[in-house]
Formats: C-alpha cells, sequence, structure tokens
C-alpha cells in the first residue's frame, strides 16, 4: 500500500487512491514497425530489481495520469512528475543518482 | 490428573462461574479463564487430533502459537472452526466441539495412520499417488479431499456484523507487554501521536508470570502505573484484543479486534479490521518458547514450560500433580519454582546443559528440594493419551534409559525465538543470535518507507533482549527513537527507562535434539510441527532427498503449513535441516514470514461490505417503474437492467417471447439509457476518433450516425457503438452498458500519455440523459402520436438524428436500430426520463406497446446476426473473425490495434470466423458449446472446430438460432455440425447466415 503524491492535483494518497499503469516512457510503434519493434513496445518490460519509473493514475481523484520513480526493492519513491514528457527530469535523475549511484534504466542513467 | 487449585489466578474472577459445553460435555469455569484454561481445570487434556497420523493432541501453549488446541466454536450462523482454544476466552454458554476425527475425539479411526507411519514419511503424498495414473482421479483425489482441512466448513450465513475502521498516528506500537507499555510511554511523552494495541485481554504480557521488579516494585506494579499514564495522555490510543495482522508498504498496517468474541451477547460488530497508516511501527511482539525435540514429545500433557506457569499462576490451574521439568536453560526453572509454590510436585528437572557452577535460579530450585540433573534429558516419553512418565538417559549419549521417572506432565523449553514475524512482513531482515540460538531483527536492516528510511523498530523481547532491565531500556530507545523519527525528538531531560531487577540467568546452550545421538527409532517419534505431523526424521529425510532450499524442505514435508504456520516448528526445523546439510542455520535462513500473523476471520476482510451494501447499485431514471411492472433484473457492470417485465401467471420465459414477438409485430421500448454517452470535442476530435475506432469518424457529417469498432493495440476487439457527429468540432461517443467508464478511461489515457498536444476533451455524460429506443412497425406512429418534430422518413432517414421536440419534450432523436426493425433512440435530460417513458407508454397504449427487457434485446439483435461485445467477443477475438471487415477502413495509416491486426496469428486464415448456426431439429444449442472434430489435440483431447457464442430461442422463427466462431466457418455453409451439451445429448446444428430475420434488411427501412 504505497503512498504517492499526483504532480497534478497535488494530492498524497495511498495506493487505493492509484491506479497502477505499468511502465512509464514507452515508444509507441504502429503500422510499418517490425516484428521487433512491435513486440518491444507492446510485451517487453524491464521488471527491474531497484530503481523503476512507472505510469499512475490519479483515479479516485483528478483523474489525471502521471509518472512516478521508484525503487522495488526498498519501496523508496524518489518522486512523481508530469506524465506529458518523454524523458525523467534532470534534478530527479540527480537525485536518484544521488541515492543510488551508477543506476540505469533502459537509456536513462 | 489437570485441574482447578485452591487458591491463584491472577486473571480469574472466581465470584462468577461460567458454564460452557465440550464435545456435549457440560463443564465449568471462571470469568478470566481462556477455553484452554478452563478445559485443563476440567481435566481434558486432550482437545484434538493431529492432521496425518490422527495422533491424539494436547494443549501445549497458553497463547497465540498453539498448535493442537482448535476446534469448531459455536452453531449455527456463529459456527466456526478452528478456534484456539487458548486464544478464545471463555462465556458463559460457550460451546465447542473438538476436530478430526471419526468416530470419537477418544476412540479414533483415522488413528490407524499412525501405525502406518512407517509408509507415510515427508513427500509421500508425492510418491504414492502419483501411479497408476488412473487411481488418482477416481480413489486418490476424493480419499484425500475428505481427508483434508481440520474444521468442518460453516453452513449458514454468518450472524455476525463486522466493519472497517481508518486510523492515523505517528507511532504504532504493536504488543502490550512491558516493552510495548514502556514503548509508548516514552514516545507518548515527546508529543507524538500514539496507538499501543495489545492482541490479548490483558496488559503486560508474560512480565507479571515471570516476576522481578521494576524500581523497586513488583513488575504488576510497573503495569497498572504505566497503562494508568497512558490512559491520562490525549494523545494516546489504547486497544486491547486487537492484533497486529501484518505489516504492509510505507507504514501501513492491519489491526484485527476481537470486539464481542469474548461477549457474544453485546451489540455491535464482532471484529472490527483497522487499517492503519503510521509514521514509525514499534514492534513489541515480544518471543515465543520453543519445543525440545524428544521422542513423544507430542504426547498430550507435553507443555511448554512457560505455559505450564501461566496455567498456574494466571488461571490457578495443575495441569498435573507430578511435572518434569526439561530445559537447556535458565528460564524453566521459573516453571519448577512456580509449581513447587504452588504445592504441586516436581520430581525433576532435567537440563540438558553441563555448567561449572549452580546458577541463582538452579539454587533456589535445588532449595526448594527439587532434584536437578545437569546434562540429562528425555530420552521417551512415555504414555498414550496422556503423559504416564519419562525415560531419561545422558543428553550427550543416544538415549540409553538411565531411569524412569513417572509424571502425567512434561514441561519442556528449547529457548525463546524473538516474534520477528512484523519486522518481516515488509522486508526487515533478520540475523542469528548465537547466544541465544535465535533470529532477531537486524536493526541495520529494517523495512524502508517511502522516504527511503527504516519505519519499523523492533522493541524488548522482540528485538533480542530477554531479561526485564535490558527489555526495559530497549523499549524506551525505541520509543523514543520511533517518535523522533516521527518528527518528536524527547525533549532534554526526558525521562528513562525505570531500574529493573530480575533473577539473573545463565547461558542457554542450543539443543535441537534430544539425545544428541538419538537413533531412527526415537528421531521417528520426535515431533517438529505439531498440527502437520512432520517429525525430525522427515525433515532428514527431506535433506537427504535433496530439498536444500529451506522453501523447498517446507512444503516438501509441510513444516509449518498448518494453521499456527509453524510459530513453534519452524526454528527447530531448520535447525535439523541445518545439521542434516552440514550447514550453519544463518546459511540455511528462514522461510518467509507472511501476514497475517495469525489467521483473521474472513468477515472482518468483508467488512460492511455484504448484502445491499456489497457494491453500489445504479438506477436508471425509470429504475422505480421497472420495479413497480414485474421487471426481474439483470445486472450488467454496476447497473440493474430489466430481463424481461413479468406479468403475473407468466413465466419469465414466457414473458421474453411475448415481448420479442410484440417488438416485431407492434411496439416495443427500451431503456437504453446506461448505454454509455461520451462526449469528444475539440478541434483534433476527428483526429483522435480515427485513431480510437477501426472505421473513420472524421469524415462523418453533422446530423449523421455511424456503427464504430473500438479495438486495443493488441488488435482485439473492447467495444463497439454508435457515434453521432453533433457539430464540427463535437462528436458523441455511445459505448456499451459496462463499457462507459473503461472507454473513457481509455480515451484519457491516450490523450494524456500519447498524443497530449492534441486539442480534445472528452466527458462522460452517460447519467446525464434518458434513453428510450421506441422499437417496432408502429414506431413512427407512436412518435407522431407525441407530436412535434418530423420524424417521417423523407426528413429522417435511417442513420440520421436531430434535435427537437416531442410531446413538449426537448429530444434528440436518433435512427438507429439495434433489433432490426424500425426504430428511433429518444435521448432527453435524465430529470425527464420517466415523464417520457409515461408520454410513450400513454401514446402507445392503442398500438400495443410493451416495455421489453435485456434478453429480448438479445434475441432481436441475434435473430438479426448483430454481434454483441461479451458474448460474440472475449478479448481474444479481431473483428476480421466477425465478419466486419466493412468496418475496419483501409484508407486511414492508423488506428488503435492496426499494428496487431497485421501479426501473422491475426491473419491466419483458420482463425475460427462468425457464422450463423441452426439446429436441425429447432432445438436451442447450449451456450458455449463446442463443435467436435476427428482425431485429438495436442494434449490428447477431442479436438475441435468451433463454439456457440450466442444461442436462443427466436420466438419470432418458432426454432432456436445461435451464432458462433468456427474454423473455415463462411466457407462452409450448409455443413452440420456436432455439439456435445453437457446433458449427454449431441446436438446437431446447420451452418448458415448469421442473419435470420429478415435478411433484406426491408423491415426498418420505411
Amino acid at each position: 500500500m504505497l503512498i504517492l503524491t499526483c504532480p497534478c492535483c497535488g494530492v498524497t494518497g495511498e495506493e487505493t487512491e492509484f491506479h497502477a499503469g505499468g511502465e512509464a516512457h514507452l515508444k509507441r510503434f504502429g503500422p510499418g514497425s517490425s516484428e521487433d519493434q512491435f513486440e518491444e513496445y507492446l510485451f517487453m518490460r524491464e521488471n527491474p530489481k531497484g530503481v523503476h519509473f512507472e505510469r499512475w493514475r490519479h483515479v479516485n481523484g483528478c483523474g489525471k495520469w502521471f509518472h512516478a520513480a521508484r525503487n522495488t526493492m526498498t519501496l523508496e519513491v524518489y518522486g512523481t512528475y508530469s506524465a506529458q514528457t518523454h524523458t525523467p527530469p534532470q534534478d530527479l535523475r540527480d537525485r536518484i543518482s544521488e541515492k543510488v549511484p551508477g543506476w540505469s534504466w533502459r537509456e536513462f542513467q | 490428573m489437570s485441574t482447578r487449585l485452591a487458591t491463584g489466578g491472577r486473571l480469574l474472577n472466581k465470584s462468577r462461574a461460567l458454564t460452557f459445553t465440550f464435545n456435549g460435555k457440560s463443564m465449568k469455569g471462571f470469568e478470566g479463564d481462556t477455553l484452554a484454561s478452563a478445559l485443563l481445570a476440567n481435566d481434558q487434556m486432550l482437545v484434538g487430533r493431529s492432521f496425518k497420523y490422527h495422533r491424539p493432541r494436547g494443549i501445549v501453549a497458553s497463547g497465540a502459537e498453539e498448535p493442537n488446541g482448535l476446534v469448531n466454536l459455536g452453531q449455527g450462523g456463529r459456527f466456526e472452526p478452528n478456534q484456539r482454544v487458548t486464544t478464545t476466552e471463555l462465556f458463559d454458554g460457550l460451546t465447542a466441539k473438538s476436530q478430526n476425527h471419526w468416530p470419537s475425539l477418544d476412540f479414533d479411526v483415522g488413528a490407524l495412520n499412525s501405525k502406518m507411519s512407517r509408509f507415510m514419511p515427508a513427500g509421500f503424498y508425492y510418491k504414492t499417488f502419483m501411479y497408476p495414473r488412473p487411481l488418482w482421479k477416481h480413489v486418490y483425489e476424493p480419499f484425500i479431499r475428505k481427508a483434508a482441512g481440520l474444521g468442518a466448513a460453516p453452513k449458514d450465513r454468518d450472524d455476525d456484523t463486522y466493519e472497517h475502521f481508518y486510523a492515523f498516528c505517528d507511532v504504532l506500537v504493536i504488543g502490550g507487554g512491558v516493552a510495548g507499555l514502556q514503548a509508548a510511554k516514552a514516545a507518548a511523552d515527546t508529543g507524538a501521536r500514539v496507538m499501543l494495541i495489545e492482541q490479548t485481554a490483558h496488559w503486560g504480557g508474560r512480565a507479571p508470570v515471570d516476576g522481578g521488579e521494576v524500581a523497586g516494585k513488583s513488575v504488576d506494579n510497573f503495569v497498572d502505573e504505566t497503562v494508568a499514564a497512558l490512559e491520562a495522555m490525549e494523545n494516546v490510543t489504547l486497544r486491547r484484543r486487537m492484533m497486529g495482522a501484518g505489516v504492509y508498504d510505507h507504514g501501513y498496517v492491519l489491526g484485527y479486534e476481537r470486539l464481542t468474541d469474548h461477549a457474544p451477547d453485546a451489540v455491535g460488530p464482532r471484529h472490527r479490521l483497522w487499517r492503519i497508516r503510521a509514521a514509525q511501527i514499534v514492534t513489541a511482539t515480544g518471543a515465543i518458547e520453543r519445543p525440545l525435540s524428544f521422542a513423544g514429545n507430542d504426547i498430550p500433557g507435553v507443555m511448554l514450560a512457560s505455559a505450564v506457569r501461566d496455567y498456574v499462576t494466571d488461571f490457578g490451574v495443575s495441569p498435573g500433580d507430578r511435572t518434569v521439568v526439561v530445559t537447556n536453560n535458565d528460564n524453566a526453572y521459573l516453571t519448577a519454582i512456580a509449581l513447587k509454590n504452588a504445592g504441586l510436585d516436581v520430581p525433576a528437572i532435567l537440563d540438558a546443559r553441563v555448567l561449572p557452577t549452580d546458577s541463582a535460579l538452579m539454587a533456589q530450585a535445588k532449595s526448594l528440594g527439587i532434584r536437578v540433573l545437569m546434562g540429562h534429558g528425555v530420552s521417551k516419553v512415555q504414555g498414550g493419551k496422556r503423559v504416564t512418565g519419562v525415560a531419561i538417559c545422558s543428553q550427550a549419549g543416544e538415549g540409553s534409559v538411565l531411569e524412569e521417572i513417572a509424571c502425567d506432565v512434561v514441561a519442556m523449553s528449547g529457548g525463546w525465538s524473538p516474534v520477528v514475524h512484523l519486522w518481516s512482513h515488509c522486508g526487515g531482515k533478520l540475523v542469528w543470535d548465537a547466544g541465544q540460538a535465535a533470529f532477531k531483527p537486524d536493526v541495520d536492516k529494517a523495512p524502508t518507507g517511502a522516504d527511503g528510511k527504516p519505519f519499523v523498530t523492533a522493541a524488548g523481547t522482540a528485538s533480542g533482549a530477554l531479561l526485564l532491565g535490558d527489555v526495559l531500556a530497549d523499549a524506551d530507545a525505541a520509543g523514543k527513537a520511533a517518535a523522533t523519527a516521527a518528527g518528536h525528538a524527547p525533549a532534554k531531560g526526558a525521562a528513562q527507562a525505570p531500574d529493573a531487577s530480575h533473577a539473573p540467568e545463565a547461558p542457554m546452550a542450543p539443543v535441537w535434539l534430544m539425545p544428541q545421538g538419538a537413533g531412527i527409532a526415537l528421531r521417528n517419534k520426535a515431533w517438529l510441527d505439531y498440527q502437520n505431523d512432520v517429525k525430525v526424521s522427515d525433515v532428514q529425510l527431506a535433506a537427504q532427498e535433496g530439498f536444500q532450499s529451506v522453501e523447498h524442505a517446507k512444503r516438501y514435508t509441510t513444516l509449518g503449513m498448518a494453521t499456527d504456520q509453524g510459530k513453534l516448528s519452524n526454528i527447530n526445523g531448520l535447525a535439523i535441516l541445518s545439521d542434516s546439510l552440514n550447514q550453519p542455520i544463518p546459511q540455511t535462513g528462514t522461510t518467509t514470514f507472511r501476514p497475517p500473523y495469525t489467521p483473521i476471520s474472513m468477515g472482518s476482510i468483508g467488512g460492511e461490505a455484504r448484502g445491499d451494501v456489497f457494491q453500489p447499485v445504479r438506477r436508471t431514471p425509470m429504475h422505480a417503474w421497472h420495479a413497480e411492472n414485474g421487471a426481474e433484473w439483470e445486472p450488467v457492470g454496476q447497473w440493474r437492467r430489466p430481463y424481461a417485465y413479468v406479468r403475473s401467471g407468466e413465466s419469465s420465459h414466457d414473458a421474453v417471447m411475448r415481448e420479442t414477438k410484440n417488438a416485431r409485430d407492434n411496439l416495443g421500448l427500451l431503456d437504453a439509457s446506461t448505454l454509455g454517452k461520451i462526449i469528444v470535442r475539440g478541434p483534433d476530435a476527428g483526429k483522435f476518433l480515427d485513431m480510437m475506432y477501426t472505421n473513420m469518424m472524421s469524415t462523418l457529417k453533422p446530423g449523421k450516425c455511424r456503427y464504430g469498432l473500438m479495438c486495443d493495440e493488441n488488435g482485439f476487439l473492447i467495444d463497439d457503438g454508435v457515434v453521432a457527429r453533433i457539430d464540427d468540432d463535437t462528436w458523441l461517443c455511445h459505448t456499451t452498458t459496462g463499457g462507459a467508464e473503461r472507454i473513457h478511461s481509455h480515451m484519457e489515457e491516450w490523450l494524456q500519455t500519447e498524443w497530449w498536444t492534441w486539442q480534445v476533451y472528452v466527458a462522460n455524460v452517460t447519467e446525464q440523459y434518458a434513453q428510450i429506443a421506441v422499437v417496432g412497425p408502429k414506431a413512427r406512429k407512436a412518435l407522431e402520436h407525441l407530436g412535434g418534430m418530423d420524424v417521417s422518413a423523407e426528413t429522417m432517414g435511417f442513420m440520421d438524428w436531430a434535435d427537437g421536440t416531442l410531446g413538449g419534450f426537448d429530444v434528440r432523436v436518433f435512427r438507429i436500430s439495434f433489433s432490426g426493425e424500425l426504430s428511433y433512440e429518444i435521448a432527453v435530460k435524465a430529470s425527464q426520463g420517466q415523464a417520457l417513458w409515461d408520454a410513450l407508454m400513454a401514446v402507445g397504449a392503442d398500438l400495443g406497446v410493451m416495455p421489453y427487457g435485456t434478453e429480448c434485446l438479445h434475441i432481436l439483435r441475434a435473430e438479426k446476426g448483430f454481434i454483441m461485445i461479451g458474448d460474440e467477443s472475449d478479448g481474444t477475438i479481431i473483428p476480421q473473425d466477425l465478419g466486419l471487415h466493412w468496418a475496419i477502413s483501409k484508407k486511414k495509416e492508423d488506428f488503435i490495434g492496426k499494428r496487431g491486426q497485421e501479426r501473422s496469428h491475426m491473419v491466419d486464415p483458420t482463425r475460427w470466423q462468425l457464422v450463423g448456426l441452426e439446429t436441425v431439429d429447432k432445438s436451442t444449442l447450449p451456450d458455449g458449446a463446442y463443435a467436435v472434430a476427428e482425431g485429438t489435440n495436442a494434449n490428447g483431447q477431442r479436438a475441435t472446430e468451433g463454439r456457440v457464442t450466442s444461442t436462443y430461442h427466436s420466438p419470432n422463427l418458432d426454432r432456436g438460432i445461435a451464432m458462433g466462431l468456427v474454423l473455415n466457418g463462411p466457407d462452409r455453409m450448409g455443413e452440420v455440425l456436432t455439439f456435445p451439451g453437457t446433458d449427454g445429448k449431441a446436438y446437431k446444428a446447420k451452418i448458415v447466415s448469421p442473419v435470420f430475420y429478415d435478411p433484406e434488411g426491408e423491415k426498418p427501412n420505411v
């Protein structure tokens, strides 16, 4: 029962107020993409032990989607940020680096 | 014999006698008794039978760790199996029955299993029941299922009520022993909001039984004063009879409060499940004494030394006249001393240790005249349904009997294990304490919260401190640390833990097997897990057979898998496993501790959510009218829709047939308000809908409607409905009844997370409108009777919509049809829904109007071959399977699902295709039936070539009609397939077009 803060409305609530939406920063591949690209987009996920970027929706609240940077082992939440971005914000990545030196997640580090 | 003593009984109110029954026999106890102490007071040591061998089982413990004393409690709507006698407070009129025996507790046929135990070692299920294969289904499985489970399942609906509570605090202290009290006091003194919960009815834990002094006075005094001080503090909440069931992520704790178990006549809910959010948690959960592993240690009368002490001191009960104490530590001497002081006989203390000098407790025991034998142990316990004596031996030897001592109780102590369950639930790690031979919390590896910092602190014996002074100092530090972490640092010069004194104890010595060289005959009778019948020999066999991981060995032997979850057996078991594997215990590690700490009632988990308030029910504006006019309800999502309007003297089938014929012959009204209505608006709305739907929506003209399909990225069909273009920037999308919220979220997700620069708003307006379908050849006449806007074929063609007035109502009329009849769907403001319905019923009176329900709707659409989401689709169906190619745009470069539908499996020509199915004898096909083909599939099962997706009796065609998915179906028109039913009949059906009724579509075209 995680506690998260919605960056859109500012409410801090517990997991029952939110809905998890899987891995963040997926790149959509549509018609014209190769089998490998489409498989990667539709099925392949990071499932890391450690730093993870996830999509969440404040479903029983403002209804907005947002992203969360979280540690799957320690359950630490490094921060939440807007879903309208292709990369995690630099200050958040710096904050994670301070706590977990040398981390990397897909193309981010 | 066990009996009530003339004196003693710290927790009893002897002025109030209570009557209860055990296996129908009336017995007496006192207020303050547990069922266990009352049974012992009535000489009822034998309380049940073990799971596998049906061995006689007696009370072993005095608390939550009890593995044997499980009973069926109560009757009728208050019946509950597997209730622990040690945690059941006695009340007047309690009824209990023992479990897992036939025909009686004293004489049990299943006990023959015990004679067969040589043939039922660890993993015997896996080995024995594998071959020959056919025997599994017909002999082994039925037998095992019958034998499985201890108590009986309740048959009646639960008479009690339950509720959920929510609570928030800075520091939650779990456990109300002396450590919990001290930790709570230290935390509360900082001003932090503190909650202290205790699973039993009493504060102080076992300290009052074990004795000692705090600040120069008896420990009872300290308990009373601290409770009084805490009760006087406004920032403290105290709850007894409330267990910390589990610790979860980010300081979430489930508390399980038993409100009326001890007073069943009291008003109010029986259990309360607390959902607590704590900034910091202190686990002051104490420790559990370990049994010793010697032959016959499961015979009734062999008990934990601490439990024997509890029964004497707390309940004034003598478990037996003569007690032999067997121990590897000083603590058990307290039991011998307590028994002696109560006037009972202790023929000997068998101490497995060899110590150079007598400790203080030893000297005290000797001074009371108790014979102390150092370096000795039990070779074997004598007796069957009750201990009659012990054969003693040297601990260092192989069990040669030196002497036999008559006794009726054996009080054993193998040392103490801190209760680390709650610490471990959310990831707290453990460290091996070689001095105490126990796992204790590793303070450097606590569970961490949202900020990455520890949020659990163990206190007192739960953290490994054993003696009173150490316990209080440790708990004081824990309380202050937790308060500080929660933002409430103690003031300078804050009070320290009071001084405490307690008899010093000599170090314990680990003993995992008694005697240490016990041969197989003894090990085969040395129990680890009493409830599941796991012995030392079973764990050794598992190790020998290669089960090296503690988790594997647990599952192979079932050690610790009973309802007590191995509270007594786990450490002893993994010590035996480690020994067999020749590795140190910390290397073997423990199995995972999972919540709840002890079983909690299903009722408490459900809370208030049962019956009418199980989930919210959604009602349309016309719901009450439907109810008054014979509606039988069908749940569709959270909505209730009329299945049919049943008239008096009619069956529901009759009603459905009548409604279906009438809609085709005259005039039907359907409450279509539940269909989802989503407004999509903005400069990019057309572009967006072209991505959402498989067909083109951007080209739809204002004033027109178009049927659309929605898929997910896999290409699978997820919803369908009619889309109307309202103006240049606005579309109205209809969804299925169950789909409105889902599709609205689906749209929001794509807009917010993928195409966030597109200028589109979506709004779910489903409940803002009531919608009524006016269906049948007389539909237009009905609207003309209402008067108002022109609904003629010339002005309003098929798939047109228009705003206007009808009968004085502001309406939006869609000329669309899900029935194949002339049909108008009329939307009004929700507040006008009932009035419009009444007006339509009035003008329809001369036209033969009848309301119709969902089953009629289904038959009408099936007669026309229209698909239904959830019948023809099931999450693995693409529109192409259903012959809906015409609704999939070939012009669009992209839409959700387009790429998915290009995958090789989706374009496979052998995908089953939608067809109509017509039974040869006009009967109705069974729903979900499969068409069988020649041969077998890869699993050796009968091959199939199709299945039924919708099936009804059509009153208009007077025959069974069905739709189904069939291999190469559209190319096999006229072929007859065979559908075996679960009724044993084989149904024959011919492949036909799915459009059964009015194939030319002439009826609505008027």
